[in-house]
């Protein structure tokens, strides 16, 4: 459990023999009969809220169950653009709260998740657009969340390869900044929390797939798995993407549909996108990886989907939107594409809490903004399983507000789940 | 691309298409009070991995609703037909 620490001087002593006496960074564990609490899915979520578990509230006998590998799912398919422009209370706050632990995130974790923060811009289109984007960036400055707007020629001199010409197919009018916004290196994330949760003991277990849960009466005691049953005094899901399939198993009807979102990179260019850049008049979004590929994505495939692709008439509509944008981007080829499956819930929040069933609490319904929660979504999960009830910043995520009203709905898109 | 065979128009690709979801959702009577009824129509989804039943509208065709069954693991499809039929 004592992996050593990473860093100069470890690369230094590492490097004197040939670098080939690195330690494994976490242990490959095999299940116990039981433990405290079990969190199901290996993703950055269940790592992150087993890391949170050890480390706030010492509850170190943990295991987090995964069924293919640790970063094969979402937390490495996903943009990994990391922002806290948020227009709702409930959301803005949270947000916010995940940007800071990312600010301190690779020395939480010992481990360098590259989070770089190159600041996001959204452009506008038209007049309206930059007054909502003012509203935005008030409400966010009124939080003590750092915004500028950028009128058209302060943009220009920012992000100078944009369509600025009179031909543009949407004229830009000027954009939202949020500067402390970023990227993140997604793989290092997902190995970073799981070899910092290791080493406070917990258990990682891959190839380990939750077919069904143990009753106690009316409590969960446990799970059913590919490598046979295990006990747990509490366990959580996080598994979005496949929420309602668990959620079935375990009894729970859900507000959740399965959608797939595409994600494209192309091959290396020179540096050319020093930000993370989104098109106000469409949905396309945009990053440069340290590697010089463009990392860009869109809209959702449009109907239910638990398959791990996309189609093409998808690669061809955010192909239109990225040259509308950046016509400098014609000719460069696509390199690969991929899809990861999304919980999407009917108002594009998440959901974080306990749930009806005695023993079991929720975390799923990420829709497309799962990577910059990872943080604060392991954080105040951790809390509601160490202390059974919902941690402040994610009060507003309760499973029971659709029936009482309460949604938060931030782009007011309504609730079929492929309009957003 | 998916695609779609419209029992009208024949096999087109399914951008000619426009999604409805779920079409295994009945909508609660108008004057049903029950606001646990009208919670489950708007919100409540089965979601399955598998063969879900589902809406889709032929836009740019002949306009007509449809409703297929279609496996949401492998988008393969199982059987269109139109919406009106099954909604007797």
């Amino acid at each position: 459990m004592n992996m050593s620490r990473y860093s100069a001087f470890s690369i230094f002593r590492n490097g004197l023999s040939g670098h080939k006496n690195w330690q494994r960074a976490w242990r490959a564990a095999e299940p116990k009969p039981a433990y405290d609490v079990i969190i199901v899915g290996g993703g950055g979520h269940g790592l992150a809220t087993a890391f949170y578990l050890a480390e706030n509230h010492c509850i170190r006998n943990v295991a987090v169950l995964e069924k293919d590998y640790v970063g094969g799912g979402n937390v490495g398919r996903n943009t990994t653009v990391i922002r806290s422009n948020y227009l709702l209370d409930g959301n803005t706050q949270f947000y916010e709260f995940s940007v800071k632990l990312w600010e301190g995130l690779s020395q939480a974790l010992n481990f360098n998740v590259m989070f770089s923060q190159r600041g996001q811009i959204v452009t506008a289109h038209s007049a309206d657009q930059l007054d909502m984007f003012s509203h935005r960036a008030n409400i966010m400055r009124l939080n003590g969340i750092d915004a500028d707007i950028l009128d058209r020629e302060e943009l220009r001199r920012l992000v100078p390869y944009l369509d600025f010409s009179d031909t543009a197919r949407f004229p830009i009018y000027g954009a939202i900044l949020q500067g402390r916004a970023g990227t993140a290196r997604h793989d290092a994330v997902a190995w970073g929390y799981a070899r910092a949760a290791d080493s406070h003991g917990v258990d990682i277990i891959q190839n380990c797939e939750v077919t069904g849960f143990v009753r106690d009466g009316d409590r969960i005691v446990g799970v059913e798995t590919s490598k046979g049953r295990i006990g747990a005094g509490k366990v959580g899901l996080a598994v979005a993407g496949h929420t309602s399939v668990l959620g079935r198993k375990a009894g729970l009807e859900l507000p959740i549909e399965s959608h797939v979102l595409q994600a494209f990179v192309t091959e290396p260019l020179k540096p050319l996108v020093d930000h993370v850049v989104a098109y106000g008049a469409d949905h396309f979004y945009v990053s440069q990886s340290d590697k010089g590929g463009l990392v860009f994505g869109g809209n959702l495939d449009g109907y239910n989907s638990y398959a791990q692709r996309g189609n093409l008439g998808v690669v061809r509509e955010v192909a239109e939107a990225a040259i509308a944008l950046m016509p400098c981007i014609s000719r460069v080829r696509l390199l690969r594409h991929w899809g990861g499956v999304m919980d999407m819930t009917p108002d594009a929040s998440p959901i974080i809490c306990p749930t009806p069933i005695d023993g079991l609490y929720l975390n799923g319904g990420w829709c497309y903004g799962g990577f910059k929660a990872t943080p604060a979504s392991g954080w105040c999960f951790a809390h509601t399983l160490a202390t059974g009830k919902p941690h402040p910043l994610i009060a507003a995520f309760r499973l029971d507000r659709f029936r009482t009203g309460h949604t938060l709905d931030e782009a007011g898109a309504g609730p079929s789940v492929w309009l957003q | 691309m998916l695609r779609i065979e419209c029992p009208c128009c024949g096999l087109r690709d399914h951008d000619e298409f426009r999604y409805g979801g779920d079409a295994s959702i009945t909508r609660p009577g108008h004057d049903d009070p029950d606001p646990e009824a009208w919670y489950r129509y708007v919100y409540v989804r089965k979601n399955p991995p598998g063969p879900h039943r589902e809406f889709w509208q032929h836009v740019t065709g002949c306009r007509q609703w449809l409703v297929v069954e279609r496996d949401t693991r492998d988008h393969a499809i199982a059987s269109v037909g139109f919406a009106r039929k099954t909604r007797a």
